[in-house]
């Protein structure tokens, strides 16, 4: 993408990103256009700290691993691509993708692959296995500091001995998958982009 | 098995007959003795003086013998005949449910218009008149204890997530209803050959708005046997509950204008502004008296036997202040409930709680039988006029309106849903939409004069609710099972579901703010701060309001899986205040217990840790205070028993604690002399102990456990002082352990007071209440 500041996005990235993503036209402007009021530094991509200036991500408790999502390994800027990327797992799904291109690969707001971004939120060492600690990581933050280490640590220990089935004490992504099954993922992690 | 069926059904037929006919008989005679003895003074037929006639006792002064018997109806007889319907509402429902195929087939609410049809014939073939259903019975004394416990127990997170949904269907598919069947109908009255010229056409207005409003009485009725899943049943349910103000209105406008025969715009935009202001005006209404409930509740920690009063008063209030208004009273009724629920719930006892959950659902139970029979029963004793013309017609075009609206409907919602309402819901939604007692009683309250076709119309409302109410409320089931849709979820929700919904909660707002979009999650994390931040502080008392709920539930598990542990285990009874080392030594032995114990555990664990989350994540947690009133002591032998059980426990997991820490500790105790210490003295001394001086960052929860009066409390302090503390500070005593908090499980064995004023948190676990529902609805935050 350009380096230029003010650059407007040209209808091939469109194409592109309505392939890649699925967002129609006008939701990939509208959003281009929140990206570019994020985008303080004028540079075309975003930083960190863009996005710790949304006020409301600094009180959420997962607020920085959300901004942590949106960054490839290792990299510490992201451009439109991998914003609208990243975005694109939380589209509704519809109906008629699912029978569209049987060769294709899965969409990005798939189930599963809403479910690996969630996985992915958990697990940061990217090992495939979210493990005790990592666990207590995430209860903490969501849980405030009210409560003791132990109690959070039995919390950690009820839960991954619910989910664990092959025994090793730490979930997987199957396990993961087994245990949201009855949760309705497609309406708890897709957020209606209005068009 | 047939033989007692055929016994219970015997039964209850002998029983309504015992009751009806002394009661048929009864009315008639009062009728006689009133009018004989004169105005009922009710003292008896003697010793009066000249003036009693017709029964030619003695007259001027002469001292008769003194009346050993005497009867005396008359003054008694509206108590008791009100007395005799409930008895006779009641022991039907008995009888029904003695009879195990019948109520599978055939829902409640047909079986109830039956009996009452069949009561009214009886009582037209006794001679006496058998009542109607007064409106103003129907609206003020029937109607308010259900749709209170519907507002009360409203699952507000399905609802909240679907409001857009329900709203669209109550006003919009209302209005378009009203005004669909008004409009054909009165189509159809000009149809030459009918004798119907004379009905206007805002009286069919009139008469559409009455029979098009989905009624709650008869949805909850029937939608409550056949367990559909949470999503359909909240659409429909909502709708009925809240088109109550579109119906409102209606009613209104086309009443007052119906005898000047026209309505202009005006009048029109003023309807609008009517509904308006009614629906908002209900709500708003109803926040402000849940709004007092709640802070009333506050106070209530003395007097706690009157709680759950305030929650009947204060709803029952904004109900009528609404009416009198004529705002939207069902409205006013729901928010009440639904406002003041979490606030009052952290604030009242466990008792109290217990005590208002199950008055409501009696109350609202017996509200709803009785509708229904007097439904019946106004059946046989209304005047009726038939007219095969509008009947059928306005049967078949209420269903032609009802799908035709949701059809249209669900298209246009359909844009706006993120899960899509599929053709079998818009089938079910469709097919769900029951008419019942409140069309009749609206139709009841018109005035003869204005309209000379009230009967009529009554005749078709009754032959609408019937028809909804048998046909379609017999056949739900079938077609529910026939068209495989999507029942309610029995299973309960596991800790992993739990943390990872809230997860999931906090991943999709966090999205929403990047991506500047203010959606559904945006707002309810708003309201959900606000609340934490400035309601909770005013409405909840003590400390509670800041206090994570955790504890609480550690203990609510507990006492539930102890419980479990008894029903389980053989159901050893063991005496109450003595735990003693004996007793103990009793269970010990048991391995089949401890066997079942173990997977036992992991299933309470899983509800505190669900709750512990909800409480953490969200706000408002159920708060438990202990119960100071020796008026209500605990049952001895359920706190008795739960009361070792919990010892026993937490002396397993303590063993447990001590062998993995008995390198941390300075002075070891010896593992199984301590659990036996500290319970023989905690049983031997009922009263509290004197406090040991605790180490200033060990949160302790101290127990009072062999308290007579209540079960056990748990004693909360210094949560709010607690930092990291590392293990090494346990302390620990000759006779037991204080430990922290620790590994989830509240190993307090000791009670110690806080020196000087920091006042003690006790929160008393509670012991584990089945009831009708299940623990699901006590415990919803909020906004979950």
């Amino acid at each position: 993408m350009g380096s230029r500041a003010s650059t407007l996005l040209r209808e091939e990235e469109i194409e592109e990103i309505k392939k890649e993503t699925g967002f129609s036209h006008s939701q990939i402007t509208r959003l281009y256009s929140r990206f570019t009021s994020l985008d303080k530094g004028e540079n075309g991509t975003l930083s960190r700290e863009d996005f710790q200036r949304i006020p409301e991500l600094a009180i959420n408790p997962l607020g920085d691993r959300i901004i942590n999502a949106f960054f490839p390994e290792g990299e510490d800027q992201v451009n439109f691509r991998g914003f609208m990327r990243t975005l694109a797992h939380f589209r509704p799904i519809e109906d008629n993708e699912k029978n569209k291109d049987p060769t294709a690969s899965e969409p990005l707001n798939s189930r599963n692959n809403k479910l690996r971004f969630a996985f992915r939120l958990y697990d940061l060492d990217r090992d495939d296995k979210i493990s005790r600690d990592e666990l207590l990581q995430v209860l903490r933050m969501m849980v405030g500091v009210n409560i003791s280490d132990e109690q959070l640590g039995s919390i950690a220990d009820r839960t991954i001995q619910e989910a664990d089935q092959n025994g090793d004490n730490s979930i997987s992504f199957n396990e993961f998958i087994k245990v949201l099954e009855k949760v309705d993922v497609e309406q708890k992690m897709s957020i209606r982009f209005l068009h | 098995m047939s033989c007692w069926t055929r016994r219970g059904l015997l039964l209850a037929l002998a029983l309504g007959l015992a009751l009806l006919v002394p009661m048929a008989l009864s009315l008639g005679a009062a009728e006689k003795t009133r009018r004989s003895v004169g105005n009922g003074h009710g003292t008896g037929v003697t010793l009066r003086p000249d003036d009693s006639h017709g029964d030619g006792h003695g007259v001027n002064k002469t001292k008769k013998i003194f009346p050993v018997l005497t009867f005396d109806f008359a003054h008694v007889k509206i108590p008791f005949e009100i007395s005799l319907w409930v008895l006779l509402a009641s022991l039907m429902k008995l009888g029904f449910h003695l009879i195990p195929r019948l109520s599978s087939i055939v829902p409640e609410s047909c079986l109830l218009i039956v009996v009452g049809l069949l009561v009214g014939g009886l009582m037209k073939l006794v001679g006496a008149a058998p009542p109607e259903l007064q409106s103003d019975v129907f609206f003020l004394y029937l109607l308010p204890p259900i749709i209170l416990d519907a507002g009360y127990f409203l699952p507000i997170r399905p609802f909240s997530e679907n409001l857009g949904t329900i709203l669209m269907f109550a006003v919009v598919g209302t209005l378009w209803n009203s005004f669909f069947i008004g409009g054909l109908l009165y189509a159809v009255c000009q149809i030459e050959g009918t004798d119907l010229k004379s009905i206007g056409l805002l009286p069919c207005f009139l008469f559409g708005s009455v029979i098009s409003a989905v009624d709650p009485v008869a949805v909850l009725a029937v939608f409550e046997e056949i367990h559909i899943n949470e999503l359909l049943h909240i659409l429909v349910f909502g709708e009925s509950l809240l088109n109550d103000a579109v119906t409102v209105v209606l009613y209104h406008l086309f009443e007052e204008y119906s005898g000047l025969g026209m309505v202009t715009f005006l009048d029109v935009f003023l309807g609008v502004i009517c509904f308006l202001v009614v629906s908002l005006g209900g709500v708003l209404v109803g926040a402000f008296y849940g709004l007092l409930a709640a802070f009333t509740s506050r106070f209530a920690s003395h007097t706690r036997v009157i709680e759950p009063l305030f929650v009947f008063v204060y709803s029952y209030m904004s109900y009528l202040s609404a009416e009198v208004f004529h705002l939207s009273g069902i409205m006013a009724l729901i928010a009440c409930g639904a406002v003041m629920r979490p606030y009052v719930e952290a604030n009242i006892s466990h008792k109290s709680h217990t005590t208002t959950k199950y008055f409501l659902k009696m109350w609202s139970s017996v509200s709803e039988t009785l509708i229904f029979i007097f439904l019946g029963v106004s059946t046989v004793a209304g005047l009726h006029s038939w007219n095969w013309t509008f009947v059928t017609v306005t049967i078949i075009l209420c269903l032609v309106a009802r799908v035709l609206g949701v059809m249209g409907l669900t298209f246009v919602i359909n844009k706006f849903r993120i899960v899509k309402l599929t053709n079998k819901d818009q089938f079910i939604i469709a097919y769900g939409g029951l008419r019942g007692a409140i069309a009749f009683s609206l139709g009841y309250l018109l005035h003869p004069e204005e309209f000379p076709m009230r009967n009529m119309f009554l005749t078709t409302i009754i032959t609408v609710v019937f028809f909804t109410v048998f046909v379609q409320g017999m056949t739900i089931r079938p077609l529910v099972d026939l068209l495989a849709v999507k029942k309610k979820q029995e299973t309960k929700r596991s800790i992993n579901e739990e943390i990872h919904t809230q997860f999931l909660d906090h991943l999709l707002t966090g999205i929403e703010d990047i991506c500047g979009h203010y959606g559904h999650h945006h707002w309810k994390d708003k309201l959900n701060r606000f609340n934490k931040k400035y309601v909770k502080k005013c409405l909840i008392a003590g400390e509670r309001s800041k206090e994570p709920q955790l504890i609480a539930f550690y203990h609510k598990m507990e006492m539930k899986q102890a419980i479990e542990l008894v029903e389980s285990g053989g159901g050893v009874k063991l005496p109450s205040a003595v735990p003693s080392t004996v007793s103990m030594q009793n269970i010990q032995p048991k391995k089949s217990n401890s066997e079942r114990a173990l997977p036992q555990i992991s299933k309470s664990r899983e509800e505190e840790i669900r709750k512990i989350l909800r409480s953490n994540l969200q706000k408002t947690r159920q708060r438990l205070r202990s119960y100071n009133r020796h008026t209500l002591v605990g049952e001895p032998d359920e706190d008795g028993w739960n009361d070792l059980l919990l010892k026993r426990q937490k002396i397993m997991d303590m063993d447990k604690q001590i062998s993995r820490m008995s390198n941390y500790l300075t002075v070891p105790a010896p593992p199984p002399e301590s659990p036996t210490l500290s319970r023989s003295r905690l049983a031997s001394d009922p009263q509290h102990y004197v406090p040991k001086p605790t180490l200033g960052n060990v949160p302790i929860i101290k127990v009072d456990l062999a308290s007579p009066q209540s079960p056990e409390y748990v004693s909360v302090v210094d949560e709010f002082q607690k930092e990291a503390v590392p293990l090494k500070e346990e302390d620990e005593d000759a006779g037991g352990l204080t430990m922290k908090v620790p590994l989830g499980d509240p190993k307090k064995e000791e009670q110690e007071q806080q020196d000087g004023g920091k006042e003690q948190q006790r929160l008393m676990r509670c012991l584990s209440d089945p009831g009708p529902g299940g623990a699901e609805e006590e415990d919803e935050p909020f906004l979950p």
